[in-house]
């Protein structure tokens, strides 16, 4: 067969005896209804002659060979097709507004671009999210066991899992793969609340009374309650978002109603039992909590951008602007970042999402706006000369 | 990249340990504790690898803590070391070794302040003064200079600001904090952090 040739797969007749058995103590065999076990011994592919059912096994490894930890004998190295290698630039920050999450969209595999819109930051439940990074698959099944385990505890406890109880249990669980090609870096963004039930309640008190200088300044918030998607449009300058310190002021009334000051309102936040909470897992067994964390291959060139402009008295426009262009900067220098921002904004209603933004148009604009200041120097750079000619000819 | 370090004196062990949480070339983390308390007069300072650490500390931890929940009272120092040695001997030569630095710092009433030093091969030592990492080269003459048995806490405090002062001077690492803590019969005093601004 065509297909046959181009794998290079060769047929091979065989008629091994049930007798035969493999070098290692793996056993993991086929058995079809004739009674007999075929076994693969150290040939690949073998083709068996006329089981539906026969499996296939990679040439056996000798298990010694890699330090790596094994959580059960039947395990073995499958020789990796490729070298993965990781690319993206995620962050997640927490502020007196919330959280924010933002990452990429390239899922880039060495050299190449696998995908130019993929999405890195999922949804867990509505006051969570996860940014993922490191090898994409890892990262989308783990994510949905963690969402699974989440989903169970709160059916059985009646509240939601904290996000660091979440980061912990998601430790735990990736921890017998330590020492294997398992990559997952992920960093659990979210609103720690109380009770569900009695959240619930909460919030639509709150909504009757005290919520409209939060409505002013956030139009998207009022529709964010559950685990609904919603795509803001706001204003897609990225410098010089002034903001009025009344708008400042009614967010952080909705949070803490303490003095705003930054101290003691980061104190509070990160003692209080519910709040923003940012926390960092990775597949090596560190679990990290912080206020402001970046992930991935573009990640120093975050960093930078972000404790340039970081305060915990931010407002929310002032802390969207700071994500997007933390990550603009790093696709523009990482090779392996790029494409589009994701942006999610998380308050104690729950996750709202922005608008996916191409950084392309964000990288014309710049050099549109860094044409237009040369061209300005020069024209004042021509007035002042004609001044000076003027002055001379007279 | 890390730092630990502990001195003991005749009625107190000072320990201290830097505050970085470090990934590859970057600095996650500048308030890291990387102190882990064992029960009311003992302190574990662990570092080494990854998520090892924090699994293996957590661990002896707890049960150190369920002892204590079963027998009623608390385990010694030198219990608390030797059990920590044995697990860690345990998991050496299994698939799934710990690759974690130690030191155990306690105070009992009997027996009056310990310090003990531990590696990742889980070799056991009692020892008046103890360091851990790159920074432990550097700093291990002067302990040996300065150290004497008769200390009293301020001389252990500037002992400790002298290895500091060199690590920031010498040392090729940014190690800009450290949380310091003092234990004698009392308990675990919280001490101001290193280096003073």
């Amino acid at each position: 067969m065509a297909l046959q040739d181009v794998c290079g797969f060769q047929e091979i007749a065989l008629h091994h005896p049930a007798s035969l058995s493999i070098s290692s103590d793996d056993t993991t065999l086929s058995t079809y209804p004739g009674g007999k076990m075929k076994t693969t011994g150290g040939q690949p592919f073998e083709k068996d002659d006329g089981s539906p059912l026969h499996l296939v096994l990679p040439p056996q490894r000798s298990l010694v060979r890699s330090r790596g930890r094994h959580f059960s004998s039947s395990l073995t190295t499958i020789p990796c097709p490729f070298t993965l290698s990781h690319g993206t630039t995620t962050l997640g920050f927490t502020f007196q507004g919330g959280v924010i999450a933002a990452a990429d969209t390239r899922a880039s595999c060495a050299g190449l671009v696998a995908c130019p819109v993929a999405q890195k930051i999922i949804p867990i439940h509505s006051h969570m999210v996860v940014t993922t990074s490191g090898s994409g698959a890892d990262c989308m099944l783990w994510e949905r066991i963690l969402a699974r385990e989440i989903r169970l505890y709160q059916l059985r406890h009646g509240r939601r899992l904290s996000v660091t109880g979440a980061a912990k249990l998601l430790s735990f669980m990736l921890h017998p793969f330590k020492g294997t090609e398992v990559c997952v870096a992920a960093t659990l963004c979210g609103w720690d609340g109380g009770d569900t039930r009695s959240e619930w309640d909460n919030m639509r008190k709150e909504d009757e009374s005290a919520f409209s200088p939060l409505l002013e300044s956030e139009p998207s918030a009022s529709a964010s309650r559950a685990s609904s998607e919603l795509a803001i449009d706001i204003s897609t300058s990225n410098t010089e978002t002034s903001v009025t310190s009344q708008q400042a002021d009614g967010i952080s009334k909705e949070v803490g109603g303490t003095a705003s000051q930054d101290g003691s309102d980061q104190i509070l936040a990160a003692s209080c039992r519910s709040g923003p909470r940012v926390c960092y897992v990775c597949s090596d067994g560190l679990l990290l909590k912080g206020e402001l964390i970046s992930v991935g291959s573009g990640s120093p060139y975050a960093y930078s951008i972000l404790d340039d402009g970081w305060k915990w008295s931010m407002s929310v426009e002032e802390a969207v602007a700071l994500a997007r262009e933390a990550v603009y900067r790093a696709t523009h220098r990482d090779a392996y970042s790029g494409n589009n921002v994701d942006l999610f904004h998380i308050t104690e209603r729950g996750w709202c999402r922005r608008r996916r933004e191409d950084l392309k148009d964000e990288y014309h604009r710049e050099r549109r706006r860094e044409k237009e200041i040369v061209q300005q120097q020069e024209r004042e750079k021509e007035k002042r000369e004609n001044v000076q000619k003027k002055k001379t000819g007279n | 990249m890390e730092y630990l370090i502990g001195i003991q004196g005749p009625d107190f062990v000072l320990v201290a340990a830097d505050n970085v949480a470090a990934h590859s070339i970057i600095q996650i983390k500048h308030d890291y504790d990387k102190m882990f308390k064992l029960s009311e007069k003992i302190l574990l300072l662990c570092v080494g690898e990854a998520g090892d650490t924090v699994q293996f500390a957590e661990y002896i931890q707890k049960n150190v803590q369920l002892y204590k929940m079963r027998n009623g009272y608390e385990l010694s120092p030198a219990a608390a070391a030797n059990f920590t040695r044995k697990n860690l001997a345990d998991y050496l030569r299994s698939r799934t070794p710990y690759h974690v630095n130690l030191l155990l710092a306690g105070y009992d009433a009997t027996d009056g302040p310990g310090l003990y030093y531990m590696d990742y091969l889980s070799a056991l030592a009692q020892a008046p003064f103890a360091a851990h990492g790159y920074g432990a080269f550097l700093t291990l003459s002067i302990l040996d200079r300065y150290y004497r048995p008769d200390l009293t806490r301020d001389e252990a405090v500037e002992l400790l600001k002298k290895c500091v002062e060199e690590l920031n001077k010498r040392f090729i690492l940014n190690l800009r904090s450290f949380t310091v803590r003092l234990i004698d019969k009392e308990g675990i005093h919280d001490l101001e952090k290193l280096p003073l601004v």
